[in-house]
């Protein structure tokens, strides 16, 4: 939580000497609060103030990484409830769960299909984020050999599950270097699990039957100074978990409660047996708070939806979602086919080219970048004139693709035609097509017919 | 340690927008509470799931959900049955196709009928979406108002542009009012104002904020729907606790992640479940943000829909 300026000031030595370059110790914990300048810029101020401060200018839940390399994820750091506030920050995880027990050809396979599942999506790539291995066998050495097989075949993070304190310990021992998630710390093994969390600095995971019991759990860890830490409620029903996660979110956030200011982890495989059940289940912890969703398949039909419900509901609402200028080749488009000029606004761009796909005529889509404001707003704005839009099109190459020297333009910005023409010096026609996007398909059917 | 659960304190309410009329009637709306939070708030009824029948066999749906109505998809108040007979719809939503010049003939008085036609064989709510231009709207849906008089069917829609004829028919002849806005919380505000000063009780009034669907901007209808809500729960906001209709099954089942198979798309699996996920996220998305009223198409997505409804409610 951020402090204020006067709050910041009553723990500097209030001297006025100067050395920090500010005329007085206020005005320096003004620059403070506003993070215009570093703590360090005081030569006098004292320890347990330098605390207070890198405490306070700690997001109210905290960032937790797991896994090292190309594929370690950071979870936390989230400052409101709703997306509108401001945004949420870290996507949550998903994992994929393997029992221990599984044959090892069997392993095998699901990691090869979690090593491979990717998805390019608007400039960004989908993936799963880690494997969540569970020692259902409740041996060790099954659980130690599956862990060995998987380390091998993935350089994906690992989540660790067992209830055998024993057990948790060797493969955190064995799998530093990792940086895996272990799963659980609870009232049962706290005391023995401490010690090696401490040495190893794998992350772990607390479980409490309560909230008072995480927050006991969590504090005891904090005062060993370990942070990085996940909660799990322990509970395995989809209603009571979904009340949960609403109110540890709100407890960190709301009530600054730094006890339960943790990232979460959530088992939807463990509510169902339904696999679509429990995608739907999964979908709503993506939008209700938890950090890290544990699924039991790997079904692309099932983690294809969940990824870009992610991608969604993790947008920064506070930037205009914008796609790449470039000119977009929709049904594979030849010499002759129809041009169409756009903004570069995400959503227009999806609704367009959704209706060109689904209508099946080859087309070109030029996309103009506006920075990502709708035809509309760009046209308002004095982005999406024909002066630029000229220049745009002189530009693309879209001249050397097609013979047919027509283009045609949102029919919001009819009015632009003639001097759109002017502008490009009488080289190309301009064709005003519909204001709607649904009434595009119907429009190239009669323009190719 | 004793830990308070931090609750939310409501001081604002959504109206009760009553649909249909004595054995039909179901009420939308009337919680005090943000989405499925009732361990803070009451939440009376539970969302009503509406699945959507057309006044044409439809041609552009996929084969694996067309299958589910091939037999009856030709007849309407048979679909509109099969619908709720056999997948346990809570209301049905009509799509008037064929009033658009562009798609058909209908004219408002035989819309009107066949509208008639099916209220009366369903026993359950009926919603009407005209889908055409705005101005046939306003006039095929004046005459399937009147030839539906007081039987609190919920007309879809009106917006800032063009209100006047349409909401002037439902207040005569009782019916609700769907307001459709583009995903603007004022022009939500500005329309329900407009509505009610034209003398529209305002629980007669069901927003439309407009939808969109997984992976096509849902999280601008999200966003726009939370916004509305904690208007309507936490300010007490009277001209947005309107309930909300989303008309979403559209939005869900024209896009290609629903359509193409899983020859074409390998890695995007199996193409049923595929399509069922789209609209089931598509769904619960729009819910745990706020809508009380949203349409759907394939049986086993509103199966699974409404067993989470229930387990939420419960």
């Amino acid at each position: 939580m951020p402090l204020s300026g006067l709050d910041i000031f009553r723990l500097l030595p209030k001297t006025n000497c100067k050395d920090c370059g500010f005329p007085t110790c206020l005005a320096f914990a003004m620059q403070l609060a506003a993070g215009k300048v570093e703590l360090e810029k005081c030569p006098y101020v004292s320890e347990q103030a330098k605390e207070a401060l890198a405490e306070a200018s700690q997001p109210p839940i905290l960032k937790v990484e797991i896994g090292q390399g190309n594929y370690a994820f950071k979870i936390g750091e989230e400052t409101v409830m709703f997306r509108h506030d401001r945004t949420f920050v870290n996507p949550n995880a998903f994992a994929i769960a393997i029992d221990d027990n599984t044959d090892a050809s069997k392993i095998e396979e699901i990691i090869s299909k979690v090593n491979n599942l990717k998805y390019d999506r608007v400039g960004q790539v989908l993936e799963v984020n880690a494997i969540c291995l569970k020692n259902t066998s409740g041996d060790k050495n099954t659980f130690m050999a599956a862990a060995d097989k998987i380390a091998s075949l993935t350089e994906k993070p690992l989540i660790f599950i067992s209830s055998d304190t024993d057990t948790l310990i060797t493969v955190a021992q064995q799998y530093k270097s990792r940086k895996p998630l272990i799963h659980a710390i609870d009232m049962s093994n706290i005391d023995m699990m401490m010690k090696v969390i401490k040495e190893t600095g794998c992350s772990v995971v607390v479980k409490g039957k309560t909230f008072d019991e995480i927050s006991t759990l969590s504090e005891k860890l904090r005062n060993e100074g370990i942070r990085n830490i996940v909660i799990d409620t322990g509970d395995r029903n989809f209603k009571n978990d979904f009340f949960n996660q609403v109110i540890l979110r709100r407890a960190a956030i709301n009530k600054k409660d730094r006890l339960l200011g943790y990232p979460t982890i959530v088992f939807p495989g463990e509510m169902t047996d339904d696999p679509l059940k429990e995608t739907l289940i999964a979908s709503i912890f993506v939008a209700k708070y938890a950090s890290i969703i544990v699924l039991s398949n790997i079904n692309p039909q099932n983690l294809f939806p969940l990824l870009v419900y992610r991608q969604n509901i993790y947008t920064d609402p506070r930037k205009p979602m914008a796609v790449e200028q470039k000119i977009y080749e929709i049904n594979n488009p030849d010499s002759n086919s129809p041009v169409l000029i756009t903004t570069n606004f995400s959503l227009t761009y999806f609704i367009i080219s959704g209706e060109v796909e689904n209508c099946k005529v080859p087309s070109w889509l030029m996309v103009m970048d506006v920075e990502g404001q709708s035809v509309l707003t760009a046209w308002a704005a004095g982005k999406f004139i024909p002066e630029m839009i000229a220049k745009f099109i002189n530009k693309s190459g879209i001249a050397d693709k097609v013979n047919r020297k027509e283009i045609i333009i949102p029919g919001y910005v009819a009015q632009l035609q003639g001097e759109l023409e002017d502008e490009l010096g009488g080289q190309w026609k301009i064709i005003v097509g519909p204001r709607e996007a649904g009434e595009v398909p119907k429009f190239l059917k009669n323009y190719i017919a | 340690m004793n830990f308070q659960i931090p609750k939310e304190l409501y001081t604002g309410k959504i109206n009760s927008l009553k649909l249909g009329n004595e054995k039909s009637e179901i009420i939308a709306g009337g919680e005090s509470a943000l989405p499925f939070y009732n361990f803070e708030g009451e939440i009376p009824g539970k969302p009503v799931i509406a699945i959507d029948v057309f006044d044409a066999k439809p041609q552009n749906w996929p084969d694996y959900l067309l299958d589910y109505f091939n037999d009856v998809a030709e007849d309407p108040v048979l679909w509109a049955k099969k619908c709720i007979e056999k997948f346990n719809a809570d209301a049905i939503c009509f799509h008037l196709t064929k009033i658009n010049p562009d798609a058909g003939t209908m004219t408002a008085d035989e819309a009107a009928d066949i509208v008639k036609n099916v209220r009366e064989a369903i026993g359950k709510p009926l919603i009407v979406y005209a889908e055409a231009p705005l101005e046939i709207v306003a006039e095929v849906m004046k005459k399937v108002s009147e030839k539906n008089a007081g039987s609190n069917i919920l007309l879809g829609w009106v917006e800032e542009n063009n209100y006047k004829t349409l909401a002037a028919s439902a207040i005569g002849y009782k019916n609700n009012l769907i307001a459709l806005s583009p995903l603007d919380v004022n022009i939500a505000k500005q329309l329900n104002i407009l509505l009610t000063q034209l003398g529209l009780p305002a629980n007669k009034i069901a927003m439309d904020p407009s939808s969109s669907g997984l992976g096509y901007g849902i999280e601008y209808c999200f966003s726009a729907m939370e916004r509305l809500k904690i208007a309507a729960l936490l300010q007490d906001d009277k001209m947005t606790q309107m309930p909300i209709i989303n008309n979403i099954a559209e939005e869900v089942w024209k896009v290609k992640e629903v359509r193409e198979s899983e020859e074409v798309y390998p890695d995007w699996g199996n193409l049923e479940e595929r399509g069922i996920n789209w609209e089931t996220i598509s769904v619960m998305c729009l819910l745990i943000s706020g809508s009380n009223i949203v349409t759907m198409r394939h049986p086993k997505a509103v199966k699974l829909v409404k067993e989470i409804i229930s387990d939420l409610l419960q």
